[in-house]
């Protein structure tokens, strides 16, 4: 079965007009959000966007953005009380991931 | 550098070369060492020991599991030459016994990166398996000069952390990702790294979910033993003592949110964390208060106290998992809590009260 989370709230952008057509961004992502049509990237479902970063981070044009961060409501609970960007809490023996 | 292994000259046949990778030859896994132009190299076993076995279990159970990592380096594999590939994977220990198992009958390089005991997917998302520590990493081990080709392949998922481009820049390596899991990665070498659409896609299988499951019962059982206390203290003076029952009730709604929650998660009605938590945690709370009949006025108050403070339990609890899924985002992580973090602290507080009127003057 297949895992669906929140509708409409990834903050992924793909600038076409400066995709090169590399293909990177659909071989990296984990969920399949991309595909290449006719030597272009295009975002085929955004919802299963899990802000990974991994597309922007390979895009050799930068044409993909994307706020990324940890999905994790934990690491947001302690950002919360600590006042700090989340992060995933490995340092201890708790925590995601 | 890792020059840890000091060569040992006085048996007059000393080769002067010293080992790339740092290692313990008394480890069941290592199986021997190899020699290359830049040093030994560990050639590592393709079996797991029960060590192995027992290690990856305590780990699930959260024991030791900020410590168990491997020297980061490069390993070898079967009998790798100057054309072999490589491979690049992160320290931590079960990553590494997971990518080991896989290799039986291949002879390639591991370039084990330093992402401190994090596995290659988290350590990604900090940086820590990153484009900077892979550049050093080839440096420090002298794979140029132990290599001909010029290729690494890498985790897919270690992509969020490595810019290929910036690899190739800075090392002339050309990057390309393997499979997500480590199970296929045979193939992805045999077919002359083709990936296909399925050996791409990040799943989340029962069984993935319920492997996760341990770690989230023990830190649910710590904040329990802070709650019992304080049980504890107001049973001093409560004219309804918390006994068994409040317990039963208690522990199951613990466990919907950290081990039933997750292992049906896409089977629950819904998309929000919390609420899938929320829904089963009422299921299991109605289901108590009926069976034991707290459904009339004597008991109604406790009935309410429960019904209000234990789904929420649930729901923060699976909330938590969202930490350890493979699909969700920060946004929407951010959206749910805005929505389940204060109605999960006021129907908290007020069953809270309701369950202390009903203990304290009874």
């Amino acid at each position: 079965m297949k895992h669906r989370y929140l509708k409409n709230v990834a903050t992924l952008n793909l600038a076409c007009e400066k995709c090169i057509g590399c293909g990177r961004c659909a071989e990296v992502c984990p969920h399949r959000v991309f595909s290449i049509n006719e030597r272009k990237a295009q975002i085929v479902d955004k919802d299963p966007c899990m802000e990974c970063g991994a597309c922007a981070k390979n895009c050799p044009t930068n044409a993909i953005t994307v706020k990324s961060g940890v999905g994790c409501a934990e690491a947001v609970i302690i950002g919360w009380f600590t006042g700090s960007e989340p992060s995933c809490g490995c340092s201890s023996d708790e925590g995601c991931c | 550098m890792n020059n840890e292994k000091s060569c040992c000259c006085s048996a007059g046949n000393c080769s002067s070369i010293e080992s790339i990778t740092p290692y313990d030859k008394n480890d069941k896994w290592v199986a021997g060492e190899l020699h290359t132009a830049k040093g030994k190299v560990p050639v590592i076993s393709t079996k797991l020991h029960f060590k192995d076995i027992l290690g990856a279990w305590k780990v699930r159970w959260g024991i030791g599991r900020m410590n168990y990592k491997i020297n980061p380096g490069l390993y070898a594999i079967g009998k790798p030459d100057n054309t072999s590939p490589v491979l690049v994977s992160a320290n931590y220990k079960l990553t590494f016994d997971v990518l080991r198992k896989e290799l039986s009958g291949i002879n390639c390089w591991l370039l084990i990166l330093d992402t401190k005991g994090i596995n290659v997917w988290c350590a990604a998302g900090k940086g820590t398996f990153g484009t900077d520590e892979l550049v050093s990493r080839i440096m420090k081990t002298g794979l140029s000069e132990i290599v001909s080709h010029r290729k690494l392949v890498l985790p897919q998922l270690g992509a969020p952390g490595v810019s290929a481009h910036e690899v190739t820049k800075r090392t002339g390596f050309s990057v390309i990702y393997g499979p997500v899991r480590a199970k296929d990665i045979k193939a992805f070498l045999d077919s002359g790294y083709k990936a296909t659409e399925e050996m791409r896609t990040v799943k989340f299988t029962m069984w993935n979910r319920l492997a996760l499951t341990p770690i989230e019962l023990v830190g649910a059982a710590k904040l329990s033993l802070t709650i019992f206390g304080v049980l504890f203290l107001i049973n001093l003076f409560a004219s309804r003592p918390f006994g068994l029952s409040d317990f039963i009730a208690y522990a199951g709604a613990v466990i919907m949110g950290t081990v039933i929650t997750p292992m049906l998660l896409p089977l629950i009605p819904g998309r929000a964390f919390a609420w899938k938590g929320w829904l089963l945690g009422l299921l299991w709370t109605l289901g108590f208060i009926w069976y034991n009949g707290w459904l009339v006025s004597e008991f109604l108050l406790l009935a309410i106290g429960y019904l209000l403070v234990l789904p929420s339990l649930s729901a923060f609890l699976a909330m938590n998992f969202t930490g350890s899924s493979t699909y969700t985002s920060f946004s929407g992580v951010i959206k749910e809590m805005k929505i389940a973090v204060p109605l999960i602290a006021l129907s908290s507080i007020a069953g809270i009260v309701l369950v202390l009127i009903k203990s304290l003057m009874a």
